[in-house]
């Protein structure tokens, strides 16, 4: 397996203060390997550490202790960044630059000639949807949205392989969103990995192959996003969805039966069973007691419960 | 393939650098020497008969080595810190730019905008000098503009090594003192020695050899008498001025190398 991140025992410990010196763990033994050719989500709570770990893999920060890899080459390797991309959160760029000079100048620090400087400029900066006539104003002038759009637009001037977002979707417009959602999806089916970390959950749902959870510097979870939210404690646990019945009148029958628990919805009622093999015992129930079977289905927690489960403790 | 090398990296960063001083209207005190110039080549030459270009030179060599130490230190102290500051570095460095191309890139763009700058002053000296008739003193200003531009070159070296380290404010009042300590150094340890205290003379020939000596670099009081250093002295003051900037840039880089941006 061709793994495009590998991070082994990483921590990042700060020093604040300048008499008395006070100690954060920032990052603390972090281990993480991120296969190629998907879209990979990067979550966690504020401080979680997922900026920190990205500034080690870009280089802007050292860890205190352990490594990591870009692409098979050491983080600190400067050629290797050549076949990167990488938006930071919330960007800042040279405000007395127009998008389109940014766009050169960045160009020029990859090596490329004037031809395709012009062209990358014209297509990216197309592509996150910023208009002409924005493209000759100063940055200075620019929305937080239009300058995310840039963001992410010379992020990819290099053609990259492997690209980082941190945030992509902040500041951004419904719309803006959807361009940028649409952009990363196409990365993707080009053959890009994207690397991203982002608090909007949507996004992850609609986009990430794989996630990784952080907690206080640590690995909280990590894995396929649907493996994460089939329920760990209950693999083979059902929630049959009825319709028409009380859920207080049943109640007690539904928890004679092992394990099951039963929960009122507006139109009905919610029953979760712990094995398939109760499955039975509850279509009796609901049938005699006139209710309506709308849905069966694996028990799952909702990403929002897994990133409160996991992000607090 | 992209072709990408030291060279280039420098190159493009420098170009940017002096775009962002012409942006940043660092040029405009351009306008100020030109007023002031003028009004000295005007009414001055009344107030001292005979002298026009004496004083013409005199001040005009004397506002550009201001003019451009201002520059030097205020732009000088900035030009990384903001960078850090304004996180531009975060973009910069995830491209294959190396902490040292970048360093070497900020402040040669940064010199050329001070070349530009000292260049400009020089023309309105000698334009200045064609007006009140002292043809005769231009000889000795080109080379005296040049050693300014040397002088800056230093100082600018310092600032930026100061502020790999250290806040815009205290580095700017750090690279103030050894301007104002580089000028006088040589004067210091003669004193030194005429008072015959071992410890200040110790002290002092510290401060004379791990200091820029910009004394080096003054030929205003000269060129304001016509005179013209020899072609051995301007050699020696690049020589100079070189070897001074390659140590204070290697500092600085290995201090920037070692930078964690929080």
């Amino acid at each position: 397996m061709k793994y495009v991140v590998e991070i082994e025992g990483l921590s990042k410990e700060y020093e604040t203060g300048f008499l008395k010196k006070k100690r954060s763990l920032a990052l603390d033994d972090l281990y993480l390997q991120v296969k190629g050719g998907q879209i990979f989500g990067f979550l966690g709570g504020n401080g979680a550490g997922k900026t920190t770990t990205i500034k080690i893999l870009m280089s802007l920060i050292f860890p205190t202790a352990g490594t990591a890899s870009v692409l098979g080459k050491n983080v600190a390797d400067t050629a290797m960044h050549g076949r990167i991309g990488y938006c930071p959160e919330s960007p800042y760029f040279y405000d007395y630059l127009t998008a389109n000079e940014l766009m050169d100048y960045f160009g020029r620090l990859f090596g490329l000639d004037a031809a395709a400087r012009k062209r990358k400029t014209d297509e990216l900066l197309s592509e996150v949807g910023l208009a002409e006539k924005d493209r000759r104003r100063q940055l200075r002038k620019f929305s937080k949205g239009m300058l995310q759009r840039v963001g992410i637009a010379q992020s990819l001037i290099n053609d990259p392989e492997l690209v980082f977002f941190d945030e992509p979707m902040s500041g951004l417009d419904p719309v803006g969103r959807r361009d940028i959602r649409d952009l990363i999806a196409n990365l993707r089916a080009k053959g890009v990995s994207v690397f991203m970390s982002t608090h909007i959950l949507s996004d992850i749902e609609a986009l990430c192959d794989e996630v990784a959870i952080l907690r206080g510097g640590k690995l909280a979870a990590s894995g396929k996003l649907g493996d994460l939210l089939a329920k760990d404690d209950a693999g083979r646990s059902l929630i049959v969805e009825v319709q028409g019945v009380n859920a207080d009148a049943i109640r007690a029958s539904v928890e004679f039966i092992a394990g099951a628990s039963i929960e009122a919805t507006p139109d009905g009622a919610n029953i979760q069973i712990l094995d398939e093999s109760d499955l039975d015992a509850v279509l009796d129930l609901i049938r005699k007691n006139s209710g309506r079977l709308t849905r069966v289905e694996p028990a799952k927690l909702s990403l929002e419960e897994l990133f409160v489960r996991d992000t607090t403790l | 393939m992209p072709n990408q090398n030291s060279f280039s990296t420098i190159y493009a960063v420098a170009r940017n650098a002096f775009r962002e001083a012409v942006r940043d209207r660092v040029l405009y005190n351009l306008i100020v020497f030109v007023l002031l110039l003028t009004a000295a080549a005007i009414f001055l030459g009344e107030l001292t008969a005979g002298q026009e270009a004496r004083v013409v030179t005199d001040l005009g060599l004397s506002a550009s080595l201001i003019f451009g130490v201002f520059i030097a230190i205020f732009v000088g102290v900035s030009l990384v810190w903001k960078e850090i500051e304004k996180r531009t570095v975060y973009s910069i460095f995830a491209k294959p730019v190396s902490r040292t191309n970048f360093i070497l890139g900020k402040y040669l763009g940064f010199c050329l905008t001070l070349l530009v700058n000292t260049a400009v002053m020089g023309v309105g000296i000698t334009l200045a000098l064609v007006y009140v008739g002292g043809t005769r003193f231009i000889a000795g200003v080109w080379p005296a503009i040049y050693l300014i531009f040397l002088e800056m070159t230093i100082i600018t070296a310092v600032a930026i090594m100061f502020s790999s380290f250290s806040t815009p404010a205290l580095s700017a009042l750090l690279t103030f003192f050894v301007f104002v300590i580089g000028h006088f150094s040589s004067s210091l340890r003669d004193l030194a020695q005429s008072m015959g205290s071992e410890a200040a003379l110790v002290f002092f020939n510290v401060v004379y050899y791990l200091l820029p000596n910009f004394s080096n670099f003054s030929v205003i009081s000269n060129a304001a008498v016509g005179q013209r250093p020899s072609a051995s002295m301007l050699g020696l003051a690049f020589a100079y001025a070189l070897v001074y900037d390659i140590i204070l840039l290697t500092i600085t880089t290995i201090i920037f190398k070692r930078r964690n941006f929080k």
